[in-house]
């Protein structure tokens, strides 16, 4: 898989570069500004981009701007979101285009090795990969009316699926059989009133969206 | 007027103000009038003679006057209005003692007149026939009388006196709403300012701190998954020292976000505030209705305000849920927090909500506080936002 990676501290810059070519990712471009995202992207043509949020000239949401601008021009083009902080509202702007092949992680989880390395391969191959606390914040949003017909449990098996997980991941991180992962998520679709798809994944995007609407003003 | 006894201590503080204000009035008069020929002396003795006053105040009166602000084109008129005291203070001050002192002094002679005659020789010449019941009588009566009023004089003087202190030794009204409006002006610096420096201690530690704790989390998080085959403590320290690293980086970026949080700044109070309400313990009702962004102070404010309130609530309140409204009612900027938990909350105990009441006081808004043992907890804040 070939990356571009932006980010404006070195020490994380190099440590990243470490950790994907040690994963055996390759890092064809790596850069400090905005700027030269969009120009390295454009010269590059990665499968992934990796990029910070906070970056110069202004040091706000340039990383993400940049993101916006590549999601738009490039659909097919996978973007992995990082952040000191995880907002709601940024993951809703993310995720207004399209919901396949995007993530938005805090900075930490890049700690957790092989954690990190699932969720970049994940994006790459059109998945989503949203953080655990960004996840409880649209969650919140929706609390009103359907979601509130949701068991606990469901709600707990929608949080996983939102950020990404497959029905066996869901099964594993709550100790139920796949069949009853499989039910609790039926219901769930029944719940929110989603109408029936082909895949899995197509169902796991339908949520998302279906979130992200409730959390946009 | 609370009418004081004779031997009260407030009779005894009173009389000796008055009688003290004589001799200090007359040494300070004396020392300044020869002064007059010489302004720029006096411009400079002034200060020192207000200030033997204002302690003699101070001390018998317990009355604070305030120092004259040193603003200089208002320091000649108030320089004018001390000389002015210290002229006439001798004037009442005469009158004042010698009252006072006759007062308590006939009353005692009056009251002890019956002893008059067994004495011998007798301490005084009266006049009149002191061996006579009938006089002792009313001298008696009269001492009784003197001694009930001598300090309800003293107090109407001591406060005659403190009137015109105040009015010529204090500032003017003129000088307090300059004084008011100066500090209107300072302490709205202050805020800003706080609040500036609190955003850049975020800046400081984002770039700085955060940084290097990822970085060092990441090294870690790389040691512990390549370095499978070193010995078993050697694996559990590195392990250790990763969790620590990642609980390090949470501390610190809940820490950050109290401080001022980048998001407040970029979007603006509704997408700060659902990301506070999304990690609060209990589950949080938002409702942020905002047609546009008030200043960045108020929203700094109100972002405190909502964020230790939902911390409280986590930490004190035992609620199984929270309700958080924002929204703007003409030049007014209304937040209201709820919860259902055991109420009993105070402004006295729990200092973070006395701190809270502060910060919005500082902006010149309200803070109202309903907590029932037993609950439910309501705080209302408004805050200006023109």
């Amino acid at each position: 898989m070939r990356i571009v990676l932006a980010e404006d501290s070195v020490l994380l810059r190099e440590g990243l570069i470490r950790l994907l070519e040690g994963s055996g990712l390759r890092v064809v471009a790596a850069v400090a500004e905005a700027e030269s995202l969009l120009r390295a992207t454009e010269e590059h043509r990665p499968d992934l981009v990796l990029t910070d949020v906070r970056m110069p000239p202004t040091h706000t949401d340039e990383g993400l701007r940049a993101a916006l601008v590549l999601r738009r021009e490039q659909p097919k083009l996978a973007v992995l979101v990082l952040s000191q902080y995880v907002e709601e509202r940024y993951a809703a702007q993310l995720l207004s285009s399209a919901t396949g092949g995007v993530g938005y992680l805090l900075k930490d989880r890049v700690a957790d090795v092989a954690e990190f390395v699932d969720a970049l391969r994940r994006v790459a191959a059109g998945g989503t990969a949203l953080d655990p606390e960004v996840v409880a914040q649209l969650l919140l949003r929706g609390h009103s009316d359907p979601l509130d017909r949701l068991t606990p449990r469901e709600h707990e098996v929608l949080k996983l699926m939102a950020e990404g997980r497959s029905n066996a991941g869901i099964g594993q991180a709550l100790v139920l059989s796949e069949g009853a992962v499989g039910k609790h998520i039926g219901n769930i679709f029944a719940k929110l009133d989603l109408p029936p798809a082909e895949g899995d994944h197509r169902r796991v995007l339908a949520v998302l969206q279906f979130l992200k609407i409730r959390s946009l003003p | 007027m609370k009418v004081p006894r004779p031997w009260s201590a407030r009779a005894w503080l009173d009389t000796a103000h008055v009688i003290t204000g004589l001799p200090v009035a007359a040494v300070l008069a004396s020392a300044m009038l020869p002064l007059v020929l010489f302004p720029g002396t006096l411009r400079r003795a002034l200060p020192w003679l207000t200030r033997v006053q204002r302690s003699r105040f101070a001390a018998f009166q317990a009355a604070r006057i305030p120092p004259v602000p040193v603003a200089a084109h208002w320091r000649t008129l108030s320089l004018w209005r001390q000389t002015g005291y210290h002229v006439l203070s001798p004037l009442v001050s005469l009158p004042a003692a010698v009252l006072v002192a006759t007062a308590w002094g006939a009353g005692l002679v009056g009251v002890l007149s019956f002893l008059a005659p067994v004495m011998n020789p007798p301490p005084l010449v009266f006049t009149p026939d002191l061996r006579n019941p009938a006089v002792t009588g009313v001298y008696v009566v009269t001492g009784v009388v003197l001694l009930a009023l001598a300090p309800l004089l003293a107090r109407a003087m001591a406060a005659l006196d403190l009137a015109i202190a105040r009015a010529l030794l204090g500032p003017s009204r003129k000088e307090l709403d300059e004084r008011i409006e100066t500090l209107t002006e300072s302490r709205a610096g202050v805020i800003d300012a706080a609040d500036a420096e609190r955003r850049r201690i975020e800046r400081d530690l984002h770039d700085g701190a955060q940084q290097r704790l990822v970085s060092l989390a990441l090294n870690l998080g790389l040691a512990r998954a390549t370095l499978t085959d070193l010995p078993e403590p050697a694996r559990q320290a590195i392990e250790r020292a990763h969790e620590e690293s990642k609980q390090a980086l949470k501390e610190l970026r809940d820490l950050v976000r109290g401080l001022h949080p980048a998001v407040l700044n970029d979007q603006g109070l509704d997408a700060a505030l659902s990301g506070v309400a999304a990690r609060a313990p209990v589950p949080v009702r938002l409702e942020v209705v905002l047609d546009r962004r008030p200043s960045p102070t108020i929203e700094a404010v109100a972002f405190f305000v909502v964020s230790e309130a939902l911390t409280n609530i986590a930490k004190h309140a035992a609620a199984t849920r929270a309700e958080v409204s924002v929204r703007r009612e003409r030049d007014r900027l209304l937040l209201l927090v709820y919860d259902d938990g055991c109420g009993g909350a105070t402004m006295e105990r729990g200092t973070g909500l006395r701190g809270l009441a502060q910060r919005v006081e500082a902006v010149d808004g309200t803070l109202k506080l309903s907590s029932p043992l037993g609950g439910p907890t309501t705080i209302e804040v408004e805050l200006p936002c023109a």
